[in-house]
């Protein structure tokens, strides 16, 4: 409105300029017609913008009107007096803050305290001195300009508290889906998570797996708010899709594993546990990495086991360094699992004690045994919090092992495993111009890691792959005789033949075949895997030496099939040597 | 996939880290690692930590670097192998050439 002039500080002193001075409005409301005019006076000579009112009703009108950065209030006017004017005026500007001097001709203590406690900010005595007029002008109309900057950075501020609780409400809403997907309404899992506790990057998801298990995850999410739950998203989506693929609880820590690894910053990470309950093997596969220990509750001895942990979190390791081995845990009818976050242990009361692992160890292991613990724990740390409203990010879950009946219904709506490979196979036929510059191992290592399973043993298939592949290439199709390799020149001679024999290559082929077919049960699977080359096959000159135990003049060769066969169930040469079978059988780690 | 080199900070080390898939595509790489006459270095050590996959090619190729620094005087150490790379290494009775860790 009428300021434009900004104010460093309340010592700035820097006299008013007359051209501001006339953007600077002041109301003078006094009924004498001469102090009227003698005030009116000083204030036109110093250039300031005057205007008058001669009873309390009037200044009340005027001020309505002019809308005044300043208000001079005789004491005692007619119709309405100087006070209840100033009460009227100091309603209708609100939060803005208009300076009200009183003028009074009175000068006992008391009157002038009266001034003050009805509404003033100041008073000016009768006669009057110019220069303290001035003075005090000068210093109200700081006040009143800081007032205004200070009003309009609050509303600048409650806007964008406006705008960042509704951003934050569609993106609860979005999270809240996100972290709350799956199966968590099955009747044998029990949660818990606190309003802000989704938001600070706590997440659970359960989903069930057509191997017949159910699978769960809890996780927490270094640092708070929207930073922290960010991460949470490509874990969701990773943990779903590989579930009810069918992949196993291992195969999924370690994809989220090396996705939150390379996207997350450092010092941004997930702790978690992770669960495969499989209902008919009666067990319990967790991995944990960083959460705070959680347990089972024993049904028959009324006892609770404290779980094993000892991974780094998910997110601070590359998958090459990770350990996704999950601990096996035998889960019989009515055990019941519990996780939870450190949100539970650091639950404060208002005065800021925390609830502690004394508390919840105490309640674990009572002595006498409590219908509900879910309930009973929960409880116990809602009291504890009461109504401090501090950062609570609680987040506990409890899952049951029902017995069969309750098992059959629930696997009901488990995934078929269709949407999986399983009973499937391949043909890939490598020709001359293939053969001579396509490495067909990262495109076989791809189609593996699609197979719920063979996944986590990409590892060693890649040996008896790479074995095959370069057995089929070397000796089958280029015909190069191992025993090149006996010495070191031998051996880099060796490689470099190979390059030139591809090079040259004529004609020549490598087919390879891959047949998967799952085993009764689904606990497990073979592979077979066939190289057949173009070759006049390599049996004879490929006559192997073996490495005796204990031989220290090492052979350069002859330790590829050696490999093969430690790897696969069974490996068979058929004479003369351009077709070779390796089976790989697997099966679920119990 | 990638192999780098640098010798350690007492100068007798020759540190070679492979980095993906160790095999003979990485052959040449690997050899000019270690043939550049340094002469004064006591060992040698191949470190595996980011090495993802390997097949007997790659224990070829550490023999040849077995002999290069002295057959059996010669001090190897491959370093951080995960648990496959050490049963492969063990099925080849490696443990006995090299030492592993």
């Amino acid at each position: 409105m009428n300021s434009v002039k900004t104010t460093d500080s309340v010592n700035d002193v820097a006299p008013v300029k007359n051209s501001s001075k006339a953007k600077i409005k002041i109301l003078v409301a006094e009924d004498s017609a001469v102090d009227r005019m003698i005030l009116e006076c000083m204030l036109k000579k110093d250039g300031y913008n005057v205007i008058l009112a001669e009873d309390g009703v009037e200044a009340v009108e005027k001020f309505e009107q002019e809308n005044p950065d300043l208000v001079f209030l005789d004491v005692l006017m007619p119709n309405l007096n100087g006070m209840e004017a100033a009460k009227k005026i100091r309603a209708l500007s609100g939060d803005l803050f208009t300076p009200i001097v009183f003028l009074t001709s009175l000068v006992d203590t008391e009157s002038l305290v009266t001034c003050l406690e009805s509404g003033g900010d100041d008073f000016l005595s009768k006669p009057y001195n110019a220069i303290i007029i001035e003075a005090k002008i000068k210093a109200f109309y700081r006040m009143r300009e800081m007032n205004q900057t200070m009003v309009r950075q609050r509303d600048q501020i409650e806007l964008n508290n406006k705008h960042l609780m509704q951003e934050q409400e569609v993106a609860k809403q979005v999270f809240d889906k996100i972290t709350h997907a799956g199966t968590l309404d099955l009747p044998i899992i029990k949660y818990y998570m606190s309003a802000l506790a989704v938001f600070n990057g706590d997440v659970l998801l359960a989903d069930l797996s057509p191997t017949g298990s159910l699978l769960m995850l809890l996780g927490d999410f270094t640092g708070h708010g929207l930073p922290a739950a960010i991460g949470s998203m490509p874990l969701a989506s990773i943990f779903h899709g590989m579930a009810r693929k069918g992949f196993s609880i291992g195969d999924i820590i370690r994809e989220i594993n090396g996705k939150l690894y390379h996207t997350l910053p450092v010092g941004l990470f997930c702790c978690a546990t992770a669960v495969d309950l499989s209902f008919h093997k009666k067990r319990a596969l967790i991995w944990s990495g960083g959460l705070p220990e959680g347990g089972i509750y024993r049904a028959a001895s009324q006892r609770f086991d404290v779980l094993k942990s000892g991974n780094l979190p998910l997110g601070v390791l590359s998958n090459r360094e990770f350990n996704h081995t999950p601990i096996r845990y035998e889960m019989n009818e009515g055990d019941e699992l519990f996780l939870w976050s450190d949100g539970i242990i650091e639950a404060r009361k208002p005065e800021g004690e925390m609830f502690g692992e004394e508390r919840l160890n105490a309640l674990l292991h009572a002595k006498s045994p409590v219908a509900d613990v879910f309930g009973n724990i929960l409880k116990q740390v809602q009291e504890h919090i009461g109504d401090s409203d501090g950062d609570d990010d609680v987040s506990m879950v409890s899952l049951a092992m029902p017995n069969e009946n309750v098992a059959q219904k629930i696997l009901l709506s488990a995934p078929k495993s269709r949407g999986s490979l399983a009973d499937w196979a391949m043909t890939l036929r490598l020709n001359t111009s293939s053969l001579k510059t396509f490495d067909p191992l990262p495109l076989l290592l791809n189609v593996i890691s699609e197979v719920p399973h063979l996944r986590q043993s990409s590892s060693v298939l890649y040996t008896v792959l790479s074995e095959l592949f370069n057995n089929a290439v070397e000796h089958g199709v280029l015909n190069l005789s191992s025993q090149l390799k006996s010495s070191p020149e031998g051996f880099v001679e060796y490689y470099r033949l190979r390059k030139e024999g591809l090079a040259e290559l004529v004609e020549g082929w490598v087919t390879i075949d891959f047949e998967h077919q799952l085993e009764e049960g689904a606990d497990g699977g073979v592979l077979t895997i066939r190289f057949t080359d173009s070759g006049s096959g390599f049996v004879k000159e490929n006559d192997i030496e073996r490495t005796a135990e204990g031989n220290l003049h090492p052979n350069y060769y002859g330790r590829g099939l050696q490999l093969i066969e430690s790897i696969c169930e069974k490996l068979t040469i058929n004479v003369p040597g351009n077709k070779v079978e390796a089976i790989f059988r697997w099966s679920t780690d119990d | 996939m990638a192999i780098n080199s640098s010798v350690s900070g007492d100068g007798k080390t020759l540190m070679i880290e492979v980095d993906g898939r160790f095999d003979a595509s990485s052959l040449d790489e690997f050899r000019s690692c270690y043939e550049g006459g340094q002469s004064a270095l006591a060992g040698y050590e191949v470190n595996l930590r980011k090495a993802e996959y390997l097949d007997s090619s790659a224990l070829g190729m550490l023999l040849v670097l077995r002999d290069y620094a002295g057959g059996d005087k010669a001090e190897i150490t491959i370093s951080n192998c995960s648990p496959e790379v050490k049963k492969i290494f063990a099925i080849s009775s490696f443990e006995k050439l090299f030492s592993i860790q």
